[in-house]
């Protein structure tokens, strides 16, 4: 299957994981790596000194990834710059995933802190992987800004509701000159293909994984969803119609005139 | 001394340095990043960075996340 690229990076898997919410350090571990992921997401947060075993890099192996650091907990642009600097100054990575969610109820990213971040953050040489609503207008200006991906969102992040921005990503699919990865509300394998079958090059999930009672098995479904929405995209499937269209021959029917 | 550490008022020996600090809560330097007074510290700079009164210190590392 033809691979990805960002940014001049290949990815044979069109799947990216987050790493939140998982029972434990091992179950994200084994998720994460039944998924067949190339790309993991990971926050940034103040040391809890009850906990100091929380890091995540104990649990994954970081070599066999892609790290792509999040900006989450960013209200405005302002604070998604000083934890994306933090990021690299923890890591040395560049790539970010950038997302500035003012509001805790629905988690809604705030598109003109977002597109005023990456400005400032794609001068600084971040590789910048923005977060957005479904909005073909603002995706046309952060590539336009340099991001190298645009990643609208389906629904609310952890809600599994799927994709409920259908024709604003497919006018984005249909415009953008950079990849476009559905992020945040995927809940189901289903869904994933569905985002791949519209064209999208790529999707995030994290909550769908994570929740799940069996994670490993949930990560190994999505794996497949991606391939098969994507193969499916390649196929060129035939359009729907109103009327039927007979599968079996309909001339030489015994007993017709 | 008296410093903000991780956004709680914090007591602190006097003249500690960032490497006795993270010493004492079992941090391993190689898996945090250091926010001194708005900027970021450079972990070369752990052990010669003496805390004074009232310096505002973040402690932060990678976690889980989406």
């Amino acid at each position: 299957m033809d691979p990805l690229k960002i940014a001049g990076k290949t990815f044979r898997s069109r799947l990216f994981v987050g790493t939140g919410k998982f029972a434990s350090g091992e179950a994200m571990r084994q998720a994460v790596d039944a998924s067949g992921t190339e790309m993991v997401t990971v926050a940034l947060r103040r040391v809890d000194f009850q906990r100091p075993d929380s890091n995540i890099l104990s649990f994954l192996d970081f070599s066999k990834y892609q790290f792509l650091p999040n900006t989450s907990g960013a209200r405005d642009a302002e604070e998604a710059v000083r934890i994306a600097r933090l990021c690299r100054a923890a890591s040395g990575e560049t790539w970010l995933k950038l997302e500035v969610t003012p509001e805790p109820r629905y988690l809604l990213p705030d598109g003109k802190e977002t597109l005023k971040a990456a400005e400032i953050l794609i001068k600084e040489g971040f590789t910048v992987l923005p977060y957005i609503q479904a909005d073909p207008i603002l995706a046309k200006q952060l590539e336009e800004v340099g991001t190298v991906t645009v990643m609208p969102l389906g629904s609310p992040i952890g809600s599994n509701m799927g994709i409920r921005t259908r024709e604003s990503i497919e006018i984005i699919i249909e415009q953008a000159t950079v990849p476009v990865v559905v992020d945040a509300g995927i809940g189901a394998p289903s869904q994933a293909a569905e985002a791949m079958e519209m064209g999208a090059d790529a999707v995030l999930v994290n909550t769908a994984i994570a929740v799940a009672g069996d994670p490993v098995q949930a990560a190994t479904a999505f794996k497949l969803a991606v391939e098969a929405g994507h193969r499916a995209r390649l196929a060129n499937l035939g359009s729907p119609t109103k009327q039927a269209h007979a599968s079996s021959p309909v001339d030489n029917i015994l007993g017709h005139a | 001394m008296h410093v903000k550490l991780n956004g709680d008022q914090a007591e602190l020996p006097d003249n500690s340095t960032i490497t006795a600090v993270l010493l004492e809560r079992n941090l391993k330097p190689e898996a945090i990043v250091i926010e001194l007074n708005g900027d970021v510290l450079d972990r070369s700079k752990f052990g010669d960075t003496f805390l004074k009164e009232d310096d505002t210190i973040e402690i932060v590392h990678f976690v889980g996340g989406g």
